[in-house]
């Protein structure tokens, strides 16, 4: 262990630079965030996950955001482990019925100001689980939703530039 | 021992199901099957409905014969199976959920998926207005000084959601027990009436992580019934998704679970194999899970010269790095000390269970679909089934460390035999038929069940993830240990949530 640590020492660092913010991104959100959002958070946001039926394709994506390839961390946006403590929530999954109230609730213990991103093509209109009995089919209107990145999944890539737009509107406005 | 399939009269099988053979039998010799799966002499493959049947496949262990037995239920109750054989419980109750047949005896009487949200209960089995929903009761645990922590559906990380209850004496965990169906997406109603391509990418979505084990179980279930082929090309193809599958899944598995045991060294280096895997696996089939790549009569994209020596140059560099990691794992011993003789489970209940993938090759089962029943291009290469004995979170890390380097050996293989010719042959569409298939995915059997229809549309389709088989056990392999390695004996399993919701 010792000598892949030293060996780390001296390689340059595996990250890569950071993808241009999403333009479609950007004016989904532009206006959406205001002064007192802006002043409170910074350029730094806690997110929380909640899956409401995914195929867990779109979370070993939000997984690899987390490598040290894309290290999505040094941008100021981590992952937290209770809705109390986030300022984003990203939603995956075409929101069963059976996971409906669940996300509701996930909503309501998160503190404002919030923003809700529906992430993959489930998120956003249920996808190809849209139209039985078992999916509401999309993550809106159940909750409001401020940006979509779509995808099947959407890869780290995509993600990343979607989720920098996001803090790109939170820092530019006001 | 009579053979299972020796048993049953020549005129009570269903003609046009293939490989297997289906038949329709009474209760008496549904019963002696169900003796026999309770005495061990069979393993259940899978349970399930249809409105007024109810179907079951049961390996027979004697001589590796799949066999599917259908009951018709005019009264819509048959003899349950799970009364006798504890693993089929909960396919029971999802029965009884999804169609509305009522198994006769079995212990548990509590629903499974339907957690009456649905605008109707029993949906695949005519419908009916949902009625007053009763609080779901969990199985009682009593003693002095015991107490429950709840946790889920929503887990504090990316994962997905299900729920926990633990009862606790202490630090000890007396007992554990899963309520699940939170993502139920009701993928087998969505089946009826698919079209081949939609149906297709159903189930490659049944649970993300093993998209091409399910493309792959599709497609081969469709082939089966339409009585078609793919091309030997094509079947070299899906055999190196598959591997590749197989491979980017383990290695992000072994990090995950070094993590849990707050060791993040390695999950970030494995976690970068892992990405150099998936970024392979998207330059050479142009998606980095390859979902819709498998689809049935083929595969939907070729491999060109550049895309097979991107792969072997991912090989050659992937053995050196993955074996300094390994070295890393198994000489740290604060993190042994964690994984060695932690959430053991007993080779009994891996067997009663047919768990399959890592969780049943840990615990001495020694099954993988791609040898019993098998399926090619894998009857023709050799290759490696590690199988260890102590059942404990190691011997699963390791079960998939070995079969890495399998893989990553059957990858060369398969690269350096790749016949040339069509990737893709067109299903003939007309008259009936029926098929199953049994595909080993990273995690186990993946099962498939399909019925065409005369237009070419999937009447009936049935997925059985291995999922449904290695919950359970995670119950039992969890008792006794502390709630701090809970984690650890979760991640070690890698239960599908997704795939066993359905």
């Amino acid at each position: 262990m010792r000598k892949l640590m030293i060996d780390s020492l001296f390689q340059a660092p595996l990250t890569e630079p950071a993808p241009a913010p999403d333009p479609a991104a950007m004016a989904e959100l532009a206006g959406l965030v205001d002064r007192a959002a802006r002043q409170r958070l910074g350029r730094s946001l806690a997110i929380r996950h909640v899956d409401v039926g995914s195929c867990n394709g779109c979370e070993l994506e939000l997984h690899a955001l987390g490598n040290p390839l894309y290290d999505l961390e040094r941008f100021g946006l981590r992952f937290v482990a209770s809705p109390r403590h986030a300022d984003v929530l990203v939603v995956t999954g075409p929101l069963t019925r059976n996971m409906a109230e669940a996300l509701e609730r996930t909503w309501r213990a998160t503190p404002d100001p919030k923003w809700v991103v529906a992430i993959g093509d489930c998120a956003a209109d249920g996808g190809v689980f849209a139209g039985g009995y078992a999916c509401v089919g999309g993550v809106s209107p159940t909750v409001p939703v401020d940006l979509h990145i779509r995808g099947c999944p959407p890869d780290p890539t995509r993600l990343l530039a979607g989720l920098l737009a996001l803090i790109e509107a939170s820092a530019q406005k006001g | 021992m009579t053979a299972l399939v020796d048993r049953i009269p020549l005129s009570q099988k269903v003609s046009g199901h293939r490989p297997w053979w289906r038949a329709l039998v009474g209760e008496v010799l549904w019963h002696d099957v169900v003796v026999g799966l309770a005495e061990g002499r069979l393993t259940l493959v899978s349970l399930w409905g249809e409105p007024r049947t109810v179907h079951m496949a049961v390996l027979d262990d004697a001589n590796s014969d799949i066999g599917i037995l259908s009951l018709d239920c005019p009264e819509r109750r048959y003899p349950s199976v799970g009364r006798l054989h504890p693993p089929a419980i909960r396919l029971e109750r999802a029965i009884r959920d999804l169609f509305g047949l009522e198994p006769v005896g079995l212990p548990d009487q509590r629903p499974w998926l339907d957690h009456g949200r649905w605008p109707e209960r029993h949906p695949l089995g005519g419908g009916g207005p949902q009625s007053h929903v009763e609080p779901y009761r969990f199985l009682p645990a009593e003693g002095e000084g015991l107490h429950q922590i709840p946790v889920g559906p929503i887990h504090a990380g990316i994962i997905e959601p299900g729920h926990f209850r633990f009862s606790v004496n202490g630090e000890v965990l007396v007992r554990l027990e899963e309520r699940l169906g939170f993502v139920h997406k009701g993928i087998e109603g969505l089946m009826a009436e698919a079209d081949l391509e939609t149906a297709a990418r159903l189930a490659g979505r049944a649970s993300g992580d093993s998209t091409v084990a399910y493309a792959l179980a599709f497609a081969r279930a469709v082939e089966a019934a339409a009585g078609i082929e793919a091309p030997r090309r094509a079947v070299c193809l899906r055999a190196l998704m598959a591997e590749l599958e197989r491979v980017a899944n383990h290695l992000g598995d072994i990090g995950a679970i070094c993590n849990d045991a707050a060791f993040a060294f390695l999950l970030a280096h494995f976690s970068v194999l892992r990405e150099s895997v998936l970024r392979a696996s998207n330059a050479c089939f142009g998606h980095r899970m390859m979902m819709d790549r498998v689809v049935p009569g083929g595969v939907s994209v070729d491999l060109d010269g550049p895309g097979e020596a991107r792969l072997a140059a991912l090989v050659d560099a992937m053995r050196p790095q993955f074996a300094r990691l390994v070295d890393i794992y198994d000489s740290t011993a604060s993190l042994k000390e964690r994984t060695v003789s932690t959430g053991i489970l007993k080779p009994e209940l891996a067997r009663q269970f047919g768990a399959g993938g890592y969780v049943g090759r840990a615990s001495g089962r020694p099954n993988d679909a791609r040898v019993v029943p098998g399926y090619p291009p894998y009857d023709g290469i050799r290759f490696e089934v590690p199988v260890l004995h102590s059942g404990d979170v190691n011997a699963r890390i390791w079960v998939r460390i070995r079969e890495v380097g399998e893989s990553l050996a059957l990858i060369e293989k398969l690269l350096a035999a790749l016949p040339q010719g069509p990737v893709r042959v067109p299903i003939a569409i007309g008259g009936r038929g029926e098929g199953g298939a049994l595909v080993e995915s990273f995690r186990g059997d993946v099962f498939v069940w399909v019925r065409l229809g005369a237009d070419g549309r999937v009447v009936r389709c049935h997925l059985r993830d291995p999922s449904w088989f290695q919950w359970p056990l995670l119950e039992a392999a969890v008792e006794g240990n502390i709630v701090a390695d809970f984690p650890l004996c979760n991640k070690s399993f890698n239960c599908s949530y997704s795939g066993h919701d359905g």
